[in-house]
This record gives structure tokens, C-alpha cells and sequence, in this order.
């Protein structure tokens, strides 16, 4: 058996959060003094308004060096909180775990860079952030500046970079990290098609170099092609360990439980953007306004998108739609940008609502992402998988057919034949 | 199970109970971090104020100057002999130090959230760094008050030397305070608005606008308890040559200092485990 270089020993993670808001327990200090001024006898008495959930529950496995481990589940299956605890960036409440080597965590590409100080610069601070000693990244400055193919900007603000560049950059700072165990969290989501394409390149590069991978990630197609060995979570708990295609299978099967998908949007905690927009809630309407459970091919539809925002100053807001597969390949985008319809001025709360006249989807299911932009680039907010969206085939051409083969893709389009005049 | 031979390296997670050590071992090995989050700091600021370095010079001018008009001339308090503009900056200068951190240290781990939610390093680096990045606030501050003595032809005594003793209590006082600032300021969000109100009651009870000399003598040693008392008479006693130095009072302050700077150093020890759950 090779060598150890991660034990888990029964570890569990308990989040008290508050039941009411269904935040992370936090207090004011206002919150404190009238709890005092109420009953100044009773110490911590707000306790009743905290709830415990179990974010892992005795989980334990072994992994050995050079094994490239994905870890799966659900949103809120435990997979980002066992990352955390690997890299100790939160304690565990129970259990153990012993490293065997140097670590490095890659949670996010670009933790730590600042948008103000130039290309140089963030490398150094997001290197140092990432564990390297400043020795360690003058020596390995030029061949991050190359990978990265910003070398012209390098003295430049981040700031005036497309986002694209501070992507690659943030990801060649992170790619030059050789730790003997490498841990990370879904930054292969980022970027367009070729970045991701170069990074899983960068990923599988260090996986076969014989280092330790922990990978946590949605994209089925990047863990099959990558892993070793996946292990899938669920509530907390390791429900299969194995090779990647046998679990990535369970996985999508488990995932078709309807009811456990239907969690409500407002409280999702991992979401991205400033939060002046927050989705609350999502759902399917028929043209004429009930609510369904699926869509169907070559009908109308309506999604209904449930809205929070912070303040209604006069703002644009642009609203966006992904619709993804199981791998998370993203198959359309609806966007009010794309339509010229942005919001100018968005009441505090609503609901929004996307028509799509003839939905040009095969029978199946999809996943959906929502996103809210302010003045067109500012994050409000990004909801990946935030509900899953099924398709039942319908009469799409209205001739009683649909195309039934796996092989002839997911879309639908109108189209007429004819044979051309002899010229 | 066979452990890897090869891995000099070994780290074994699980919850820790009661109170920790400093991890000064640690904190060493993440001292490029360190200093490059306090450069950071020193950076942004100086890029961001479109006024940069002057208005750094402008505001400790500014206020003793206020000082001067408001307690020197309206209020006609003593200012031991030395021409009260002297002798108030002589007193901002440890007390902006000293604020300055404060302030900084409050917001340092709130606006580190990012950091401390994806990285792991020891979080004590960041109040550190952030005391450090206003050191450079304070030796522009220093600058101006060696040209203030220029001007006012204050003649200058082997006090001096001693002054680099007091920078270092300075800070020591400013950094333990931010310790306990900063960690109040993850649990308490709204601790961030009761901050001005005390550094603003801190100020009054310290003598940066006034001189010591009008607090009666049975009541100096309690005083003294107030750690910037005794750092800002040494600053006044170093910079200005002024009266006898009150080795009590001094040693008070220093006692305190080390004290609060030990204990807040080991309560942010003890409650940082939870900070990335609660930030």
C-alpha cells in the first residue's frame, strides 16, 4: 500500500445558525445589552434562537499520496466544509486528521488580489496568501508571468485588466503553488471555455506528477476525467467511495430526487456578488399561471424568478438565466442584456418573469443558474444550480415527432425543407 | 496504517480546547505574509487619498494646532514652558499611532473576511500588520515634528535617545489593543460604531491635549493606569526635554501594556478558531 498522506479520522462539524434568519449565528452588541437589560440574570438566553446543523457527521476515509480524490454531493452536502477543515481554515467540533505533508488550498482563484495594486504586485500579495515564501515566488515570478500571458500589463492596475486577464493571472499565481497536497474548491467553474480547458490541463499535470489532489467540484465531466477515486457525500455523510464512474453514476441518480433539490433559494449560503439583489425563490409557470413542474418542448413558459434587493436607488439591473447539464456545460443563456430589456428601476421586492414562447429543449433534466448584475457589471448576485428545471417532450414540430436517439442532442428549432429550383 | 517516511511535515487537526499559545513559531514562519500585508496596507492608502502624503502630514498639524488655539490660548492650560503647538504634537503623535491602529485593527479582520474565509495563516497577522502599516503614518508624523522643532529653535537634550524605547511601547500598547478591538469587531458587528466613542473617551482621559501636570498628584498613579499616559509623557520628555520623567507613572503604563498585549493576544488566540464561521 502506498504511502499516507491523509488520515480522517470520525470527523463532524456542527454550525449553530440562527433558526429565524438562517444566517451564522452572530450578535450585536445591541443584542447583547438588551438581552442584559431583559434578563440579567439569565446568561445567553438568545441560545433558544440558534439551531444546529450538522455540516459532517463521523466522516472518515483514507487517502493515500498521489491519489486524486473528487469529492461530490449535493449543495450543502459537507464537501466545501471537509475542504475547510483540511485546510484548517475552520475547526472541526469532533474527530481528527492527520497530514502528511505540505499543504495547499486553492478555494477560489484570485483570494487575496486587489484590484488597485498592478499585475506585479497582486502576485506577490496572492502568492504570499497562497503559503509562498517571497524567495519562492522571485524565483518563480517570470514563469507565472508567461503562463499567465499578461506580461505587457504587468505594471498595470488590476483594475483596468478585462476580467479574463485577472482570471489568468489569479490562476498561474495559484497553478505555481507546489504543495505535496493540493486542495480545490470548484475554481475550474471560472473563466470561458479555453481557461478552463487550460486549467483542468494545469490540473491533470499535477495530478500525474504524483502529488495529492482533494477535489471538490460540479462539473461531473472534470471529475471523471480527473480523479482517481471520488467520494460522494451526502448530509454530511460519506454515502459511496469508489471509482469515478460507478459514484458520478449514484450521484446522478441520488440528485434525481426532486424534493431534495427544491431547496429554497433564499437560503443558500454559497452564492457569489454584493447581495443588493438576492434571488429568493424560483419557479416554473404555465402561460396560464399555475405553477408546474416541468416545462415542455415546443410550449410556452414562464420562469418566475423571486427577488430581494437592498436599496430601489435608480439603478440598471440586468437579470440572467443559464440553463446547464448535469456536467454543468452551459447549454443557453436568457439575459435581459441580451434582449435590451434591463430593469431601471426595481421595486424591493418581486417576482421577474422570463416568457420563453416555444422552449426548445428535449425531454430531460437541467439545471438552472441565476444571476443579477448591477450597471451591467457589478455581481448582485450568482445562484449556480439554483433548481433543477425538467423538460417533458411535447409536439415541438407539431408533427407528432421528436428526434429520440441520445445522439441527436438536447435543442429544438424550427425548420422547413425544400428542394431547391434548378438553376 | 504506515505513515509516509518521506514527509518531514506533519499536521494533525482536531478541535483545541482552552486557551493556546501565541504559536510564535508560526507567526515567524509567516512573516513574509506579514510583510507584505502591512505593505499592502501602506500602499493602498497612500494610492487612494488623492492628497497622499500631505494630508498624512496636514492632520497631526492640524489637530495640535487646534489643541493649541482650544486648550493653550481659550482655555489657558499649562503647557510646561514649551510652546503649546510643541507640546501638543508632541502628544498626537503617540496618540495617533495609537488611534490610528485602533481603527485600522477594528476593520482589519471584517474587511480581511475573504482572507480568512479561504486561507488559512495565523490570524493574528492581520491587527499586526495593519499597526505596522500606520508605523509609516507615524515617521512622516516624526518628520514634521523634527521640523516644527527646527523652527520653534527647541534646543534638544540626550532624551532623545531614549525615544525609540517609547515607539516601541507605543506600539506594543497599540497593537494589544488591537487585538482585543479586532476580535470584538468579528462577533460584534455593531462594535465598529461604539469604536469612535471610546478611542474619543480614551483621548480625553490620556493627556494629548493637556498636560499631566493639571491631574492632582494623589490621583497620577491611577492615572497611569491609562497605558498611553505613560507613553505620551515619555514622548513629551524625550521630544521636548520637559519636567522630571515619572519613572512611576512610565512603569505603570509599561506593566499595563504588556498586560493587555499578553491577554489580548491569548483571547484572540481562543476565540480566532470560530472566525471564519462567524465572519
Amino acid at each position: 500500500m502506498e504511502n499516507l498522506a491523509i488520515h480522517i479520522d470520525d470527523i463532524s462539524k456542527v454550525y449553530r445558525i440562527d433558526a429565524a434568519t438562517g444566517m451564522a449565528a452572530s450578535r450585536t452588541l445591541q443584542d447583547e445589552i438588551t438581552d442584559f437589560v431583559r434578563k440579567p440574570w439569565r446568561r445567553g438566553a438568545a441560545s433558544i434562537w440558534k439551531q444546529e446543523v450538522w455540516a459532517l457527521r463521523n466522516v472518515s476515509f483514507d487517502i493515500h499520496q498521489g491519489e486524486v480524490i473528487g469529492l461530490i454531493g449535493r449543495n450543502g452536502a459537507g464537501k466545501s466544509t471537509l475542504l475547510k477543515i483540511l485546510s484548517r481554515i475552520t475547526e472541526p467540533t469532533s474527530g481528527k486528521i492527520d497530514l502528511f505533508g505540505r499543504v495547499g488550498s486553492l478555494l477560489e482563484v484570485g483570494t487575496g488580489f486587489h484590484t488597485e495594486l498592478t499585475g506585479r504586485e497582486n502576485i506577490y500579495l496572492s502568492g504570499a496568501v497562497l503559503g509562498m515564501r517571497k524567495a519562492e515566488i522571485d524565483r518563480k515570478f517570470d514563469r507565472i508571468v508567461e503562463f499567465s500571458g499578461v506580461e505587457q500589463y504587468i505594471d498595470t492596475p488590476v483594475k483596468r485588466y478585462s476580467s479574463g486577464m485577472g482570471v489568468r493571472l489569479a490562476f498561474a499565481v495559484a497553478a505555481h503553488l507546489e504543495p505535496e497536497i493540493l486542495l480545490v474548491d470548484e475554481v475550474l467553474a471560472v473563466g470561458d471555455a479555453a481557461f478552463q480547458k487550460k486549467s483542468l490541463g494545469k490540473m491533470s499535470e499535477v495530478a500525474e506528477s504524483g502529488r495529492t489532489v482533494v477535489f471538490v467540484s460540479h462539473n461531473m465531466g472534470a471529475i471523471k476525467n480527473l480523479c482517481t477515486r471520488v467520494v460522494l457525500l451526502d448530509v454530511g455523510q460519506v454515502v459511496a467511495d469508489g471509482d469515478g464512474d460507478s459514484v458520478v453514476q449514484q450521484y446522478l441518480l441520488t440528485a434525481s430526487e426532486k424534493g431534495e433539490w427544491r431547496t429554497n433559494i433564499s437560503e443558500r449560503t454559497d452564492r457569489k456578488g454584493n447581495g443588493v439583489i438576492r434571488f429568493t425563490g424560483f419557479e416554473l409557470r404555465s402561460p396560464k399561471g399555475d405553477v408546474v413542474d416541468a416545462a415542455i418542448a415546443g410550449e410556452a413558459i414562464d420562469f418566475v424568478l423571486y427577488y430581494q434587493r437592498e436599496d430601489a436607488s435608480n439603478q440598471t439591473t440586468t437579470i440572467m438565466l443559464w440553463v446547464r447539464d448535469a456536467f454543468t456545460k452551459g447549454l443557453l443563456r436568457f439575459g435581459t442584456d441580451l434582449t435590451r430589456q434591463d430593469f431601471l428601476d426595481l421595486p424591493e421586492k418581486g417576482e421577474i418573469i422570463c416568457h420563453v414562447p416555444r422552449f426548445p429543449f428535449k425531454a430531460g433534466r437541467y439545471y438552472v443558474d441565476l444571476g443579477a448584475n448591477i450597471n451591467g457589471i457589478i455581481k448582485a448576485d450568482r445562484v449556480v444550480r439554483a433548481a433543477i428545471l425538467d423538460v417533458v417532450d411535447g409536439d415541438y414540430y407539431g408533427s407528432g415527432k421528436t428526434p429520440s436517439h441520445p445522439n441527436d442532442g438536447d435543442f429544438l428549432c424550427d425548420h422547413t425543407w425544400r428542394l431547391s429550383r434548378e438553376s | 496504517m504506515k505513515k509516509a517516511e518521506k514527509n518531514s511535515m506533519h499536521i494533525r487537526i482536531q478541535r483545541s480546547e482552552g486557551w493556546s499559545g501565541l504559536s510564535l513559531r508560526e507567526l515567524w514562519a509567516y512573516r513574509d505574509l506579514f510583510w507584505i500585508l502591512a505593505w499592502r496596507d501602506v500602499k493602498l492608502r497612500y494610492k487612494q487619498t488623492a492628497l497622499g502624503v500631505t494630508w498624512v502630514i496636514l492632520q497631526p498639524v492640524l489637530t495640535s494646532g487646534i489643541f493649541a488655539v482650544v486648550f493653550g490660548v481659550l482655555a489657558n492650560l499649562p503647557s510646561d514652558d514649551s510652546p503649546y503647538l510643541l507640546f501638543a504634537f508632541a502628544g498626537t503623535l503617540p496618540w495617533t499611532l495609537f488611534a490610528q491602529s485602533l481603527q485600522r485593527a477594528g476593520s482589519s479582520l471584517v474587511s480581511g473576511r475573504e482572507l480568512i474565509s479561504k486561507i488559512y495563516f495565523p490570524r493574528l497577522i492581520l491587527p499586526i500588520a495593519s499597526s505596522f502599516s500606520v508605523l509609516v503614518d507615524f515617521f512622516v508624523g516624526l518628520a514634521s515634528m523634527s521640523v516644527l522643532l527646527l523652527i520653534y529653535r527647541a534646543p534638544l537634550s540626550w532624551n532623545i535617545f531614549a525615544l525609540p524605547g517609547f515607539v516601541l511601547v507605543n506600539l506594543l500598547i497599540s497593537i494589544g489593543v488591537s487585538f482585543w478591538i479586532s476580535a470584538f469587531s468579528v462577533y460584534y458587528r455593531d462594535f465598529i460604531y461604539a469604536l469612535p466613542f471610546l478611542a474619543q473617551a480614551w483621548m480625553y482621559a490620556s493627556p494629548v491635549a493637556y498636560s499631566s501636570s493639571i491631574v492632582p498628584a494623589q490621583w497620577r498613579a491611577l492615572y497611569a493606569l491609562n497605558p498611553m499616559v505613560g507613553v505620551i509623557e515619555g514622548f513629551r520628555w524625550s521630544l521636548l526635554g520637559l519636567g522630571e520623567f515619572s519613572w512611576l507613572s512610565f512603569a505603570i503604563s509599561l506593566v499595563v501594556s504588556i498586560v493587555v498585549f499578553a491577554m489580548g493576544a491569548l483571547v484572540f488566540r481562543r476565540i480566532e478558531r470560530s472566525f471564519a464561521d462567524v465572519i
